[in-house]
């Protein structure tokens, strides 16, 4: 038991320990600096009255901490509208987001062990059913484009017809004359189309396989809609980056991935041709006109793949967080509605959104989402959520 | 020391011999505990794990194991696919990364000088520090596109008589999975194999010399018999990797449901299947996918409890070739 009582190793573990200790403290001290957000908008002008009638900064008192969990598809958005908040709001209100997947934000939500939730594809009768309090709220739009890997080939048009058939395994090769009758012009290789899809679970599989039921009876028959379907052909790459990886590196191939991915990383993407007829080049824009053609019903729970209007892209889906109607804490819920005001109405929140190539609602919803966000309730009903301003 | 003993505690020495006591008492405690609650641990794993899957195992009963379609649109859920995908590349490894580990574990102890063998030696243990997702994209940017364009067509001119070797081919699929664990699995299993080999005593080597035996012929009849088990029991910690590495085998694999004609055929294994869908899943397809995970822990306890007892069965009659 000597080296126990020796005083030098004794001051050294001593040592040690407060140095560990010191290291500890210090790193939980630090700020929270998420990689996600890279750029912060300037917070727009605060006191300017809104068309509800709340300024943008109602909530600029509130003093909660917050946690929300759910989809990693607007992880970033939901990162940098939380920290701009934060930082030139409401410096009282602290938002932690964990992106752990559409499903398990729906189980944190219905469990109530979350503030809110967030899922790209709405939940089904049977998850509302077990979350009875659940309100939608769309928050931005996504798109899903086609990246493809052909030599020589610098714009595709496909259709969703032959789009189905190319994931089916009915159409095989590039030359096919499905694919030329699109492509007029285009020399395309005679060589066996090398599909690719997304191996993980996702809500852009979700929105891409709810297209193609759309526009596939064959499809919708012989896979369906899923977030994670028995693909009957291709090989699977995990996640944005490994569909990208498989279809930069394979010849002939191609593949679907996040309108957002492919803008930052400068893939080259395909028009697709919508219900009404036209080619349109996946953008921002586009993405929300396809929500400007859908009719919304109340509770937000819609699909607006496939959507009419000349300009709307055709595979393009809200992303929703999901809030409770009424059964939430007053003292919980309420800094989060006076958020949601926030992102609704101020215009350096709204600008983040193209910013970061997610598409924003279009204009004309935004009455239905202030009366859906000021019908909100809290404490079991007894008070409205949102701030009286 | 007179007056440890229970029996007759000295007088003068009484309180040291009681605090004594209770410090060994402490340390069975202690340690008991400690090994109570690793056991513990595992119990807990068993159970939370049953219990997450009771609703798959209630509804998909037995079929799940030999099923060969996995559908969550349909709720259809069989595991068959994922568990030949799993047995395919974990033996398919065990057996090429064993032999290249013992042939280099043999190089480096009984060929090589010491100033190679040892920055080799090096260089292979770094092999195993190296992170499961970085194998991954390796596999995927410069392992997979050399499989698709030189190492495929030479196996398939090769062995493409086989029907199952007879395939296009790709970056991702059976065989990438296959040669990604090989190289993971390889460094473990040759670092226990040299030690192993190393440990051989200089006896045995220097009886079988004297017999008159070639490099090769005291290798083979002096060193690796004696090594053997030390081998099979690395092997088996290469297997148990093997079945267990996620990461780096869903980033190569493939990644489709259907059981695959070809080695060159993208697949699927377990702990991908597990890793790809846990995180969307809800319902039934998560206590199926937990399901997965409980089939996945069952196979690694019987290969862990197969290898116990191969070990202690090639020992038990092992003995060295030249008696002292």
């Amino acid at each position: 038991m000597n080296w126990f009582r020796n005083s030098r190793t004794g001051w050294l573990a001593g040592l040690a320990a407060s140095i560990a200790v010191g290291a500890l403290l210090a790193g939980c001290g630090g700020g929270d600096d998420t990689a996600a957000a890279t750029k912060t908008s300037a917070p727009g002008t605060p006191a300017a009255t809104t068309a509800g009638g709340l300024p943008a900064n109602v909530g600029k008192d509130d003093r909660a901490s917050l946690t929300g969990a759910g989809a990693t598809f607007p992880a970033p958005l939901y990162q940098a509208w939380f920290d701009d908040y934060n930082k030139g709001v409401a410096k009282g209100v602290q938002v932690n987001y964990q992106p752990v997947g559409s499903g398990g934000g729906i189980n944190q939500f219905t469990a109530g062990t979350v503030d809110f939730g967030a899922s790209d594809a709405p939940m089904s009768d049977d998850e509302l059913g077990k979350a009875p309090d659940a309100q939608h709220v769309p928050t931005a739009i996504g798109a899903v484009v086609l990246t493809y890997n052909l030599s020589g080939v610098q714009s595709l048009k496909l259709d969703g017809d032959t789009l189905a058939k190319i994931y089916l395994g009915t159409i095989k090769k590039w030359d096919d004359p499905a694919i030329a009758a699109l492509n007029a012009g285009v020399k395309l290789p005679s060589a066996d189309i090398q599909v690719v899809y997304r191996s993980d679970s996702s809500g852009t599989t979700f929105v891409f396989t709810d297209y193609l039921s759309k526009v596939s009876a064959d499809w919708k028959t012989k896979v369906g809609t899923n977030k994670a379907p028995n693909w009957p052909t291709g090989q699977g790459g995990k996640g944005n980056d490994g569909v990208t990886g498989v279809v930069k590196n394979t010849p002939n191939a191609i593949g679907y991935v996040e309108l957002t991915y492919a803008a930052t990383n400068k893939l080259s993407f395909a028009d697709m041709k919508n219900k009404a007829g036209k080619f349109v080049t996946p953008t921002v824009d586009s993405a929300s006109a396809a929500a400007a053609g859908a009719t919304i019903p109340a509770g937000y729970r819609v699909s607006i793949t496939n959507a009419d209007g000349d300009t709307s892209y055709p595979i393009a889906s809200f992303t929703y967080l999901l809030v409770f109607k009424s059964t939430a804490k007053c003292s919980q819920q309420t800094p989060l509605v006076d958020m949601l005001w926030w992102v609704f109405h101020d215009s350096g929140a709204q600008a983040t959104i193209k910013e970061l190539s997610y598409s924003p609602l279009p204009k004309a919803l935004l009455p239905l989402v202030e009366a859906t966000l000021q019908g909100l309730k809290c404490d079991g009903g007894a008070k409205a959520s949102l701030k009286a301003g | 020391m007179a007056g440890l003993t229970a029996g007759h505690p000295v007088r003068g020495a009484r309180g040291l011999t009681n605090r004594l006591r209770t410090g060994d008492w402490l340390f069975t405690a202690l340690t008991g505990a400690a090994a109570l609650v690793m056991v513990g641990v595992i119990v807990a794993i068993f159970y939370s794990l049953t219990h997450e899957a009771w609703p798959s195992i209630r509804d998909n009963g037995a079929g799940f194991v030999w099923g060969t379609t996995w559908d969550p649109a349909k709720e259809t859920f069989g595991v068959w696919p994922f568990i030949f995908g799993t047995l395919v590349t974990s033996l398919f490894a065990l057996v090429f990364a064993t032999v290249i580990a013992v042939l280099v574990a043999l190089f480096l102890v009984e060929v090589a000088p010491g100033w190679i063998s040892r920055p080799v030696s090096y260089l292979v243990e770094l092999l195993a520090a190296i992170p499961s997702v970085v194998y991954g994209l390796w596999g995927v940017f410069v392992m997979g596109v050399f499989i698709r364009d030189h190492f495929g067509p030479v196996v398939t001119d090769v062995l493409g008589w086989i029907p199952f070797f007879d395939g296009t081919p790709l970056i991702t699929g059976l065989f990438s999975g296959c040669m990604i664990l090989t190289i993971m699995i390889l460094p473990t299993v040759m670092a226990v194999s040299r030690d192993v080999i190393a440990a051989v005593p200089r006896s045995q080597r220097e009886g079988i010399v004297a017999l008159g035996a070639t490099r090769w012929e005291g290798i083979r009849l002096a060193v690796l018999p004696y090594a053997r088990s030390g081998i099979m029991g690395a092997a088996i910690l290469g297997l148990a990797r093997a079945v267990g590495e996620t990461l780096a085998v869903t980033l190569v694999i493939g990644n489709s449901v259907k059981i695959p004609d070809n080695i060159f055929a993208p697949a699927y294994t377990m702990a991908s299947v597990i890793a790809n869908q846990f995180n969307e899943a809800t319902g039934i397809h998560r206590a199926a996918l937990i399901e997965v995970a409980l089939i996945l822990l069952v196979m690694t306890f019987v290969i862990n409890v197969v290898a116990r007892l191969l070990v202690w069965r090639v020992t038990k009659g092992q003995r060295a070739v030249v008696q002292e």
